[in-house]
């Protein structure tokens, strides 16, 4: 056999990295030795979502490649060195480290690089670009000791810099050539509005400004100067005003190249010499430069297609031949969307506009002569729209009667906006970054995948920018109700409702016992799914004490006998430690409960200790010695809320930002006792070195240092999640509002034992429609449910001390209702000094120690 | 074969009435467990049957809500080796009462004992019967099979 083809890239950017999974991902993936350059000293990472690194998000989470990836794939990655030669005789290239790579095929992903204006002064010191890590860090290390940022440039990029400036604590300016910001995505309305929206939110906006010089400032570092004498001092200054191919390898070494720059390539992303294609920013496709990530990634597997058919004497069809440049974003918090003939260019083409100025919202529709197709459009404030009017311009399809309808607002919820994702061809492609078409989510769908997770899991659509997930929602459910595929999403045989239905119905008729839901709404005599499921809900709405007679029954039996189950049938204590911080004097407490019980000791993962081994009957008498020893319940047998891990904190710590004992600990009390679908499991942070993991979390807290950061819906566990990023620098007050909030808006409306990771996989509209509905209060529900947390909080009670003043609650823990003989059955034996359950072997032959 | 599957509630006449279920039955092997009034509704308690000898057993037994018939079966889930299956829920699937191991949720039939995820295995089941406010289960076992 042949020796394998040789790959080379140069350039481990997204597009560069998306080329080496879809190479080595394909079935011949095996059959080429594939090397890359990687400049940075970083592999490939999510550039789109840099200005997170601000407000978090470490280089690592930023990173796109799955740890193992190039070693299971055998690929060389050049970290940190640079192609400095093409011999496209010899078919080699060599690089700074003195290497020499021969290729049979090569792959220009070089990108770009940011253009800085000579401006007088332009070079001076704390002067930034904006687009690598390191840039990144030189902007926060530039901007210690500093109190004001500009960026000169209002673009995409200007505004997502912008942000960077203000999360780094400064009063930041905007200062754009051109007379309105995002000149190339939004007309003058949308701009206004955009403009509107970012000023209140404490950025200086300067539109047709010309930055004519810079130079020492008196009270700044730097003073700039423009064409109308202005003048504006700044500790920091960046430059985000456009980019520019990186081609320079291509034009030095022969490859044709534009006028004003980029590498020219032909369908298949080939350029002039046809064993040397470039993807992404570099390449000059059309005439155009595709500054976007979607037509890289399409360029990047055109390329991989190409290369294998080649390898096998096919041809491919597939080419990249131009793309939809339509954008949705958000800007510091503000919606914003530009799609197709935005700026209305088409020859009498007509246009509809839509401005609400009290929730500053700006809409406009650009349609064709006959008032029957959609040519563009532009959303700022609200982008709900988007997926719907891109659809309905790429397939061509025809437009309502009124085609106003499509962005006035729907009011009576009797309107219809958009055609529906039944109108859809199968080529309709509805996620742009992963080229999931309408068809390939249909065989998905045909195929098993039923719920939403599984969906985006199996297709990979919606899971890069997002942008896309109510589109996939409304096609998953259109195509179940095409197949008369009914899901069953009734709870049991017992109720046909989902819990959601369940908790409204508690809630609504005010039900206050599970008998009473299910003669009026149920069937049967219930089961071990809808009875402790109600008793959850029954918890979590009127927070009554779960041993009551018309509770205990429904109970699984770790919430009814108030420990965890063990595979013996002996149970664990966990008291609760809330925030891992205890007292020498309660840790000896625990210590000599458990010698005195035997009790085998082990810490847990949540900073507290596990107390496995008791007995039935020595729950009560355990408990009350460690409640008379100031202990409560941890809640460790519930579907609750279990702990708030903290690290040491600003108290103690040489990095500690903020004091992450004293907010873990009012967190935990505050939650404590929660009934929720699932457990619940928090832990806060003194800074962003995070030792108390909080991105694991069902919500964890990072502080940093204006405030706290939030995450939402993280999990380790078999299926591990990193939490969201779910709101920057907040406040105490404002945190804790946004919690109580949030886990009251999961308890509603998640389904029975699905954690909060899952449930954000599922829910449609995914973490900007959580945000809506908790921060901006989209569903008008906020007040209510900081109401609903309060009467929890209010009606916690600690039940082991409620149970232990109750005579006869404690006769339910007698081993046998004819005897006070304990299960001779349980039987331990010692390891390393501490008991174990025996195994069976060891229990016929009795050598186990009885407890 | 006598079908002792159904739990009887024999309220009217004594113990000594347990001569007409089975043959084999015999009067003084009605044993008396607790009261009636003792019995939670709608989950269950363990019992110990022939305390203290050989034959010592553990029972699980229920009494559904809204009922006063009293199901008794062991207490030994033979899935976890565990006796257990007191503290499991109570459920109806279909129109069969059974009760969910609280270690790995199967389903025994309270009435049969048989189970439903595995027809291979069965815990065995107890006659009972309640007389005078008290509830009395009978020493031997209606069916045994499986390994219980």
């Amino acid at each position: 056999m042949a020796s394998k083809q040789k790959v080379l890239v140069i350039g481990n950017g997204m597009v560069g990295h998306k080329f080496l999974e879809a190479l080595a991902s394909s079935e011949t993936g095996a059959e080429y030795e594939i090397t890359t350059f990687c400049e940075e000293t970083r592999v490939a990472y999510d550039r789109v979502h840099l200005t997170e690194f601000f407000s978090g998000r470490s280089a690592e989470d930023l990173s796109l490649v799955e740890p193992g990836f190039y070693e299971a794939n055998n690929i060389r990655v050049l970290l940190g060195d640079k192609a400095t030669t093409i011999d496209r005789d010899a078919k080699t290239v060599s690089s700074e480290n003195g290497e020499i790579l021969a290729y049979d095929k090569l792959v220009l992903a070089t990108g770009s690089f940011p253009f800085v204006p000579p401006i007088p002064g332009h070079q001076r010191d704390n002067c930034f670009v904006y687009r690598t890590i390191e840039d990144l860090e030189a902007i926060r290390d530039g901007a210690k000791g500093g109190s004001v940022g500009v960026v000169i440039g209002g673009g995409l990029l200007g505004l997502e810099a912008a942000k960077a400036l203000k999360d780094l604590g400064l009063t930041t300016h905007v200062v754009e050539f051109a007379p309105r910001l995002m000149a190339v995505q939004v007309d003058d309305g949308g701009g206004a509005m955009l403009r509107q929206k970012i000023e209140e939110l404490g950025v200086k906006v300067h539109t047709g400004k010309n930055t004519q010089n810079i130079e020492d400032g008196e009270e700044h570092f730097h003073k700039m100067t423009f064409a109308d004498g202005d003048v504006i001092e700044t500790d920091v200054l960046l430059f985000s005003a456009g980019i520019r191919p990186q081609d320079h390898l291509a034009r030095e070494f022969g490859l044709e190249v534009g006028e004003r720059g980029g590498i020219v390539v032909n369908d298949y992303c080939q350029t002039s010499d046809p064993d040397i294609y470039a993807i992404g920013e570099c390449a000059l496709s059309g005439g155009r430069i595709y500054g976007l990530v979607a037509p890289g990634y399409k360029m990047a597997q055109v390329v991989a297609e190409h290369i294998i058919a080649a390898q096998t004497k096919a041809s491919s069809n597939n080419t990249f031949t131009g793309a939809d440049m339509s954008t949705k974003l958000k800007l510091m918090g503000v919606d914003v969307a530009s799609i197709g003939d935005a700026h209305r260019n088409t020859p009498n083409s007509r246009e509809y506009t839509y401005i609400d100025g009290t929730d500053e919202i700006y809409k406009k529709i650009v349609v064709n002569e006959d008032n029957n197709r959609l040519l563009g459009a532009v959303l700022v404030g609200d982008a709900t729209d988007y997926g719907n009017l891109l659809q309905l311009m790429l397939n061509d399809i025809p437009l309502p009667e009124y085609p106003d309808a499509l962005i006035l607002p729907q009011r009576d919820g009797s309107g219809v906006t958009g055609l529906g994702v039944t109108a859809l061809p199968d080529s309709a492609q509805i996620c742009s970054c992963n080229d999931v078409t309408k068809g390939d989510l249909c065989q998905a769908i045909s195929d098993g995948a039923t719920l939403l997770g599984d969906l985006k899991a199996c297709t990979k659509a919606g899971t890069s920018c997002g942008g896309c997930n109510i589109l996939v929602g409304q096609v998953l459910n259109a195509e179940l109700e095409n197949m008369g595929l009914e899901v069953n999403t009734d709870i049991c045989e017992h109720f046909a409702y989902t819990r959601q239905d369940l908790y409204n119905l508690v809630r609504v008729e005010e039900i206050k016992s599970y008998y009473n839901l299910l003669a009026k709404h149920g069937t049967g005599r219930g089961c071990e799914i809808c009875k402790p499921a109600v008793a959850s809900i029954l918890a979590s709405c009127w927070n009554d004490y779960v041993l009551e007679p018309k509770h205990a029954g429904l109970q699984d039996t770790n919430d009814r006998y108030l420990g965890n189950m063990q595979k013996n049938g002996t149970y664990s204590i966990v008291p609760r430690i809330a925030g891992g911080e205890i007292t020498p004097e309660k840790l000896i407490v625990l210590g000599e409960v458990a010698k005195k019980y035997n009790l085998y000791s082990k810490i847990t993962g949540g900073q507290r200790i596990d107390l496995f081994g008791a007995r039935l009957e020595q729950l009560p008498e355990i408990w009350k010695e460690l409640i008379d020893a100031g202990f409560e319940t941890g809640h460790a047998y519930g579907k609750a809320l279990r702990t708030v891990k903290s690290c040491v904190g600003s108290t103690w710590c040489r990095y500690g930002q903020n004091d992450s004992v004293a907010l873990a600990l009012d967190v935990e009390n505050r939650y404590k006792g929660l009934r929720s679908p699932h457990k619940l499991k928090s832990a806060v942070s003194g800074c962003t070195r995070e030792c108390a993991e909080a991105q694991s979390k069902d919500f964890g807290i990072i502080a940093t240092e204006t405030g706290w950061n939030l995450y939402v819906c993280g999990n380790g566990g078999m299926r591990p999640r990193h939490a969201d990023l779910f709101a920057t620098d907040l406040d105490t007050e404002t945190l804790i509002k946004y919690i109580d909030r949030f886990l009251m808006f999961y308890v509603r409306t998640a389904d029975r034992l699905q954690r909060t990771s899952t449930w954000m996989d599922n829910m449609e509209g995914g973490l900007d429609y959580l945000r809506e509905v908790v921060i901006d209060d989209s569903l008008g529900i906020c007040e209510q449910l900081e109401v609903e947390m309060a009467e929890v909080i209010g009606a916690y009670q600690c039940e082991w001390k409620t149970t232990l003043e109750d005579e006869e609650k404690l006769r339910m823990f007698r081993p046998f209702i004819n005897s006070d003989k304990g299960d001779s059955n349980i039987v331990f034996v010692e390891e390393r000094g501490q008991i174990r359950p025996a195994n069976k072997d060891e229990i016929i032959n009795q050598e186990g120690v009885s407890a | 074969m006598t079908d002792l599957s159904k739990p009887v509630n024999d309220v009217d006449e004594g113990p000594s009435a347990s001569k007409t279920l089975t043959d084999t039955a015999l009067s003084d092997s009605w044993i008396d467990i607790c009261a009636l009034s003792e019995l939670p509704h709608d989950a269950g308690v363990a019992a110990l049957l022939n305390e203290n000898t050989s034959e010592e057993t553990q029972l699980a037994l229920f009494l559904p809500t809204d009922s006063d018939r009293v199901y008794a079966i062991s207490n030994f889930d033979p899935f976890s080796d565990a006796n257990v299956l007191a503290r499991g829920i109570v459920c109806s699937i279909g129109n069969e009462i059974a009760v969910a191991s609280p270690i790995h949720k199967e389903h025994f039939c309270l009435t049969t004992g048989k189970c439903f995820e595995d027809n291979t295995v069965a815990v065995a089941t107890y006659p009972t019967k309640i007389h005078q406010g008290r509830v009395f289960v009978h020493a031997n076992p209606v069916a045994l099979s499986g390994e219980a």
